[in-house]
């Protein structure tokens, strides 16, 4: 199966490689990278060289350089802790022409991190600084900024490259990025067409844990297949932070969940930005406020928020795999590696199966098993809670009487009926089979 | 508490969730020696200048080259000719202006015959890519002196650290599935006397339903105990009739039918766990048995009188017990029952922690000291952490590499699978001698490549020889060793960056704990290994 892709995947290559020496012979100029002797020594021993251990199509050579100096287009979908690591990773490792995606502007508190910011930098969009910083420190590195949402673009942008690196932390963005890869995959009489799978590299790390993964759209585990890996967040029940709070923690989400959209402490409309100190020192003084009524001791500042700094070790794994897959060098990793190090450094690598009735990839309408007699609040309870779908806000449409329909209300729907769902965890609309049981 | 956060704080505030204040003010005072500022070298560094450590200082003799701009950030063409340490120390200096960044331009070899006792300054020595004359040389320096040293090198597609230190105690391991430190086996007077402030039959409905889980067992262990001949439930038939005790306590409603009462299904759920004997771990043990909680004397660290002071405790104080650690779960109760329960244990755990207080005054008292060497906040933090304390002693390296004291059981178990990271260890051994004698690495050249395959097959049956290891190392290792022309690509380095970093943070800070002592990662397959050697 990976062989196949790999035949592909080389073949695609190889063709870029002849059309841009062709068009270089024609323009007559030379590419100024701003290269120096031995510059590229560490990397090459890997392309040119064969060995016992390479991937079986692997063909040593001196145009594979070439290949990712030039053609090989990658794509790091964001610029924060992960992002400026993946950048400066792949920028190291030959690669040049890369793009990276992220919405955010740089915050005081991402300084002890991402590496490619400074204090000047604060309040400008960290695409464009990560970018800018890359760029002159490598010479000849290429790093495309998009200040946007990966929601932003559409098939045409993602299908341009060949190889995708996650540095996100929202499992949201994840789903939503494996949804858009695998809607870019082309299938003739059912059988899968290699040359439209973009692979997906994603990272994730915080505090000592973290993992990296290697998904093949449409032909390994995605995202939707192992989503149990992620289990849904563990809220705290509403009357304990309505009325019965015990730990600080409950405070803090009570000034957070119910005091400040009744307080609207800085005006209407205005939403708590967690990277605003001033927004923080509102919600932590009011917490303290909520604990004395309890006499609960303990809220801090840093309560207040909810993140870990994490380690720049999963984004080399990463980036070690984007290496492996756009040289051919070495077989990538199959497919899941997971790394903690609280206790010495452990390490566990397996291989993720492929979901059979996968909501993202399995392309088969899922069954969803309901009383006649049951409302449609229940099935929306379903698709949010449930642990392999867990939806955010879905807006199922059906067909009936020929129209189709927005369901707010229970209107008639019959055994066997297809809905169609729509949420922000995919870019596709999931199919789902209404089957009532007796 | 400040109102606003400073500059500096609001930096290093998702750092400080991980290891608090004091693990921050630690890495802040902390020196740390850089041996080679290869890439390896430069990612192990930036990760512990971002989060900001107290000083570096870089050590090497060589120029910069242009294969070392190809792989290294913290060098740009500029610097090619330059020494290296300087070139490197510019760039790394440039990522936080609260490190005080040094470098020496020499070779640590120079330092060892001129200077060795230049390493004595050191909180933790790291050294890179480090031929193993240097690397032995180092070892015996800073072993003796007590200087931890961590070895790292990446070559080719393999990452290798080693960490060399003597003794290193951690009060905060931060085990990830720690126990509860309940004590429903057998209370202490405060917490009896408050479980019989309880009436759960003569409760109203609302209170019945808000009761902690902790009174619920508390409660009916009572129940089970006057029918059991005060024996906990034991196996699994006896835990579930116990859960089923629990489980018809619930009220019911007119009908009969049982009410949803959440914290009896919290009690039943946590049975399993609650209802574990009380007891010291045999680790814990262990260090109460140890050499250096026996002889205390006025050289004795903290940590090791705490631990005597603790065994004290235990045996005058505590009924075989440690102190109270004072932290419950959050839990299905109305606040004043949940915050009042809170109370019981942590008072009783300042208690507790007041008792060895005693102690460790006594025990100072005892060899000259004055009573503030060690202060109520660190005896505090040490009893809250008693259950989980933790010694790492690593061998070193002369043991390790000596025909005498070599490891070789855990060398051929480990070399069972014949593809596990074990044969990367032996090729590295391998290449090593290959350098002291053709004072070179196998296959730098492309034309070396072929005929280095038999001169390290060579080195190899030597080093398997010398040492009595009865095990094969496949041809494909050798030629692959070969291939790797001893590159070192960034992305397998930036792995060991940030590894080396994180066990060095563990070591400055004496939070988490640190591997023992060889660490093997394999970035063909993404795994990787520990063995102590």
């Amino acid at each position: 199966m990976n062989l196949l892709l790999f035949s592909l995947f080389r073949e695609k290559k190889r063709r870029r490689v002849v059309e841009l020496t062709e068009k270089m012979v024609v323009d007559g100029g030379s590419r100024d990278g701003g290269e120096w002797d031995g510059r590229w020594n560490h990397i090459n021993t890997f392309l040119e060289r064969p060995g016992p251990f390479t991937h079986p199509d692997f063909e040593p050579s001196t145009e594979s350089l070439q290949f990712l100096l030039d053609t090989c287009k990658i794509l790091v979908i964001g610029a924060g802790g992960l992002g400026c690591e993946l950048l400066k990773d792949l920028a190291l490792s030959g690669f040049r022409h890369i793009h990276v995606v992220d919405m955010d502007t740089i915050d005081v508190s991402n300084l002890n991190r991402q590496f490619l910011f400074r204090l000047k930098d604060v309040g400008r969009p960290k695409a464009d600084i990560a970018a800018d910083f890359i760029n002159g420190r490598i010479p000849g590195c290429n790093v495309v900024p998009h200040f946007k949402k990966i929601q932003d673009f559409d098939e045409s942008f993602y299908r341009q490259f060949h190889i995708i690196v996650c540095g996100l932390d929202s499992i949201i963005a994840r789903r939503w990025m494996n949804g858009m890869l695998l809607s870019l995959l082309v299938y003739e009489d059912g059988v899968l067409d290699p040359s439209s799978i973009i692979p997906l590299i994603d990272g994730g790390t915080e505090g000592f844990k973290g993992n990296a993964r290697v998904i093949f759209p449409g032909m390994t585990a995605c995202i939707d297949c192992t989503l149990e890996l992620y289990p849904p967040q563990i809220n705290f029940p509403m009357c304990t932070i309505a009325s019965m709070p015990r730990l600080p923690e409950h405070c803090v989400e009570y000034v957070r969940m119910l005091l400040w959209p009744k307080e609207k402490p800085f005006g209407d409309g205005v939403g708590l930005d967690a990277d605003d100190p001033e927004h923080i020192q509102w919600v932590y003084q009011k917490s303290q406020e909520r604990a004395a009524e309890f006499s609960i001791t303990g809220v801090t500042y840093r309560l207040t928020q909810g993140e870990n700094t994490h380690s720049a070790i999963l984004n080399s794994a990463c980036a070690t795999e984007v290496f492996k897959i756009a040289s051919s060098a070495y077989i990538p990793l199959n497919n899941y590696m997971v790394f903690n190090d609280v206790d010495g450094l452990y390490t566990y690598t397996f291989e993720a199966e492929r979901k059979e009735n996968c909501s993202s990839c399995s392309q088969v309408p899922q069954d969803l098993h309901f009383s006649p007699s049951a409302k449609l609040q229940e099935v929306l309870d379903y698709l949010t809670e449930n642990a392999s779908l867990q939806m955010k806000s879905p807006a199922i449409t059906a067909t009936l009487e020929g129209k189709n329909k927005t369901l707010y209300l229970q209107l008639g729907l019959l055994d066997g009926q297809e809905l169609a769902v729509a949420d922000v965890t995919t870019p596709q609309t999931l199919l789902f089979k209404l089957s009532f049981t007796s | 508490m400040a109102a606003t956060k400073s500059a500096k704080e609001q930096k290093y505030d998702r750092q400080l969730r991980l290891w608090g204040d004091h693990g921050q003010e630690e890495l802040e005072n902390a020196h740390v020696c850089l041996i080679n500022s290869t890439a390896s070298g430069t990612e192990i560094l930036k990760n512990l200048v971002l989060p900001g450590i107290g000083a570096f200082t870089i050590v090497d003799g060589h120029k910069v080259s242009g294969e070392d701009v190809g792989n290294n950030f913290f060098l740009n063409n500029n610097s090619i000719g330059r020494n290296r340490a300087q070139a490197a120390t510019e760039l790394l200096q440039e990522l936080n202006t609260d490190v005080s960044g040094n470098f020496v331009e020499e070779s640590p070899d120079k330092l060892l015959d001129n200077d060795p006792e230049f390493f004595h300054r050191f909180t933790l020595v790291i050294g890179v890519q480090l031929p193993e004359s240097t690397c032995l040389r180092l070892g015996s320096v800073l072993w003796n002196a007590n200087v931890p040293f961590l070895v790292c090198r990446t070559y080719g597609l393999v990452g290798y650290m080693r960490l060399v230190v003597k003794e290193h105690t951690v009060i905060e391991s931060h085990p990830d599935n720690a126990l509860e430190d309940l004590r429903l086996d057998q209370p202490f007077a405060e917490l009896k006397s408050h479980i019989q402030s309880y009436d759960l039959e003569g409760m109203g409905k609302k209170d019945h339903g808000h009761t902690p889980w902790i009174i619920i067992v508390a409660k009916y262990l009572e129940k089970w105990f006057s029918e059991h001949n005060f024996q906990l439930p034991k196996n699994y038939k006896e835990k579930e009739a116990f859960k089923q005790l629990i489980r018809q306590g619930i009220l019911k409603n007119e009908k009969g039918t049982p009410e949803v009462e959440e914290n009896f299904e919290e009690a039943i759920k946590n049975v399993n766990t609650a209802l574990n004997p009380t007891k010291i771990s045999s680790g814990v043990d262990d260090l109460f048995n140890g050499e250096q909680c026996n002889d205390i004397t006025s050289q004795t660290p903290a940590f090791w009188v705490m631990t005597r002071a603790v065994r004290e405790f235990v045996q005058n104080d505590g009924g075989g017990n440690l102190p109270v650690r004072g932290s419950i779960p959050d839990m299905i109760a109305d606040s004043e029952k949940f915050i009042n329960l809170q109370n019981v244990y942590r008072e009783k755990a300042m208690q507790d922690a007041s008792v060895v207080s005693k102690h460790v005054e006594s025990l100072l008292q005892s060899v000259g000291k004055p009573s503030e060497s060690i202060s109520e906040q660190d005896i505090k933090l040490f009893c809250k952490n008693a259950a989980f304390l933790r010694v790492v002693r690593c061998r070193s390296l002369a043991e390790e590499y000596s025909v005498e004291t070599v490891n070789k059981d855990a060398i051929t178990c480990s070399m069972d699978g014949a593809d596990g990271e074990m044969v990367l260890y032996l090729m590295l051994r391998s290449v090593d001698r290959f350098y002291q004698q053709h004072s070179r690495y196998p296959g730098v050249y492309n034309y070396q490549v072929e005929e280095d395959i038999s001169k390290l097959k060579l080195c190899v049956n030597s080093l398997l020889q010398e040492y009595g290891l009865n095990v094969s190392v496949k041809d494909d290792y050798i030629h692959e060793f070969c291939r790797y022309g001893a590159a070192e690509p960034h992305t397998v380095a930036s792995f060991l960056g940030g590894s080396a970093a994180q066990e060095a943070i563990k070591l400055i800070t004496r939070q988490f704990v640190p591997f023992n002592n060889t660490f093997v990662y394999n970035a063909m397959s993404q795994t990787t290994a520990t063995f102590q050697l």
